[in-house]
């Protein structure tokens, strides 16, 4: 569903992604992993087409969007989830979750469909989106990027910072959408997290696409584990 | 004259002001916030408006009222589509980048400002007002203890100067619907939140943008072309607009529309006052020095939030 073939990407003339290829399928989490400044939300920018790509391409359902304007790429049917959850400051949870149902003019059903996904939000609906929780910040953030109905979805560490709880509900309505047959790629970097929720692990390390391995495995085999997550 | 009847009709003066002032700096306003575009032709985009408004009510002669009123709706739109272009063929080009954009609006305040001063010459030129009955005004004084309604001599306003005022409050309502309760209004506050998030939720940034910077020139057109039938369509008349538009937006917060009509309001009164009490140059003098404490005390402006 969502393919990057040889991804370069990079600030101005820094470069920081060399040659990165990866593919997710429709209905599969692809987690991808690294150290800090590894390029992980570099890459997950570029297929956005938040940063200009100094090469390679984005494919999308065999639709190549890394040809298209950055607002378009939304529309193509790629949801994104930042970090640090970036939510519309100013505006209400009506609202935020309202850009997000404009962007691929989705019917009034799938805000219905958010709503019962995340009842907290219906709750605070005419609230300021920055008078919320953390925790119910990055719900809005997420159900934000479900309005759009998405294909593929880019979650970048969203539990990053959430309390047990709130990490169960950002986890659940995560395998919901892997069951719906959208395509997710998450940045995370708790093990245990990882080894809930995905399917395959990808490694980038200094811009560099590395091995990837599925999950599967890393649970059966230790020394793999141990290899790959230090656990 | 007493000092009451003598404060109200300063007051009258000062709304006239405030009203045209707070449309131009809306303008200014609008296009920082959403933009972060430092507009400093937005003096010659109110010029514009003024010379357009004079044109348009030559070529289509009659009554001042119609001419009048086509060149209300004429020229605002004209200056509209002009800054449309501008956006597209210089900031677009820069990328929007906050310093270089500075400098590229000089440089176009220099071309409109010439190029008008080809095309229409270095005279001011009246345009008439569509109406302008004077209207006498009346004060009250305590009579055998109790209140009466006197008509002092002097004391009068015109029915243009009311409509003026009028007509600011009209459009500034529009404006604030539309920010507040319209589709466009949510996108461009979305563009104003998070740029890259705007984009990655499919909204075209670069329309957006380009719209913005038309309205804020519209809206600094708009106040001229109410302005001019007091004043005179002048090539050089864009200066002042920009400087009290700016001083305007610098106390009421870079991009706070709310803290722009407090400050237009609070500057065009007191401008307006202090001209007819004691000078206009005392005026200009307390309004620049009120900025510079307010840059001091409180830099984020009256209604602006402190950015992290």
């Amino acid at each position: 569903m969502l393919e990057l073939d040889k991804v370069s990407a990079g600030y101005g003339a820094a470069q920081v992604l060399h040659e990165v290829s990866l593919d997710v399928a429709a209905g599969e989490i692809l987690c991808l992993m690294g150290r800090n400044g590894a390029g992980k939300t570099t890459l997950v920018r570029a297929i956005m087409g938040l940063l200009p790509l100094m090469g390679g391409r984005v494919f999308l359902d065999g639709t190549e969007v890394s040809a298209l304007p950055a607002h378009k790429v939304a529309r193509a049917g790629i949801g994104y989830v930042p970090q640090g959850r970036r939510l519309f400051a100013g505006l209400s949870v009506a609202q935020n979750l309202e850009i997000g149902m404009r962007a691929r003019v989705s019917p009034p059903e799938v805000l219905e469909e958010v709503l019962e996904l995340f009842p907290r939000l219906r709750e605070r609906y005419r609230q300021q989106a920055q008078t919320l929780s953390g925790g119910e910040q990055q719900m809005l953030a997420t159900a934000r990027a479900l309005c759009l109905r998405p294909k593929a979805l880019l979650l970048d560490e969203p539990t990053e910072g959430l309390q047990p709880s709130m990490v169960e509900a950002i986890r659940e309505v995560t395998l919901a959408m892997r069951a719906k047959g959208v395509a997710i790629l998450l940045v995370e970097q708790r093990v245990d997290a990882v080894l809930q929720l995905a399917d395959r692990v990808a490694f980038i390390e200094n811009g560099r696409g590395g091995d990837v391995v599925s999950v599967k495995m890393l649970k059966t085999d230790r020394a793999l584990a141990a290899r790959y997550l230090g656990v | 004259m007493e000092l009451g009847p003598y404060l109200l009709l300063a007051t009258l003066e000062g709304a006239v002001m405030a009203s045209v002032l707070a449309l131009t700096a809306v303008g200014l306003s609008l296009v920082f916030g959403v933009m972060r575009v430092v507009n400093i032709a937005h003096g010659e985009f109110f010029m514009l408006g003024a010379v357009l408004a004079w044109y348009v009510t030559q070529m289509v002669g009659g009554p001042p009222a119609i001419g009048f009123a086509v060149g209300l709706v004429m020229a605002p739109l004209i200056v509209g589509a002009i800054a449309v272009a501008a956006d597209m063929t210089i900031l677009k080009r820069l990328d929007y980048d906050p310093e270089r954009t500075i400098v590229a609006t000089i440089g176009l305040l220099y071309i409109i400002q010439q190029l008008t001063l080809m095309g229409y010459g270095p005279d001011a030129r009246p345009v008439e007002p569509p109406f302008n009955t004077r209207l006498a005004l009346p004060w009250f004084e305590v009579k055998d203890g109790a209140l009466a309604l006197y008509w002092p001599w002097g004391l009068s306003t015109t029915s243009y100067k009311l409509a003026v005022i009028g007509a600011g409050v009209v459009v500034l309502l529009g404006v604030w619907a539309m920010m507040a309760r319209t589709r466009i209004g949510l996108v461009m506050r979305a563009v104003q939140a998070d740029r890259d998030m705007a984009l990655a939720f499919g909204i075209p940034v670069e329309r957006v943008y380009a719209m913005v910077f038309g309205i804020g020139a519209a809206l600094a057109a708009l106040a001229a072309v109410l302005i001019v039938p007091i004043s005179q369509a002048h090539y050089l008349m864009g200066a002042d607009p920009l400087l009290l538009a700016f001083t305007v937006v610098i106390i009421g917060g870079l991009g706070s529309l709310p803290g722009t009509v407090v400050a237009a309001i609070l500057i065009g009164l007191s401008d307006g006052i202090i001209s007819v009490f004691f000078s206009p140059t005392l005026a200009k003098i307390l309004a620049t020095l009120l900025v510079a404490l307010v840059l001091v005390f409180r830099p984020q402006g009256l209604f602006g939030t402190r950015s992290a």
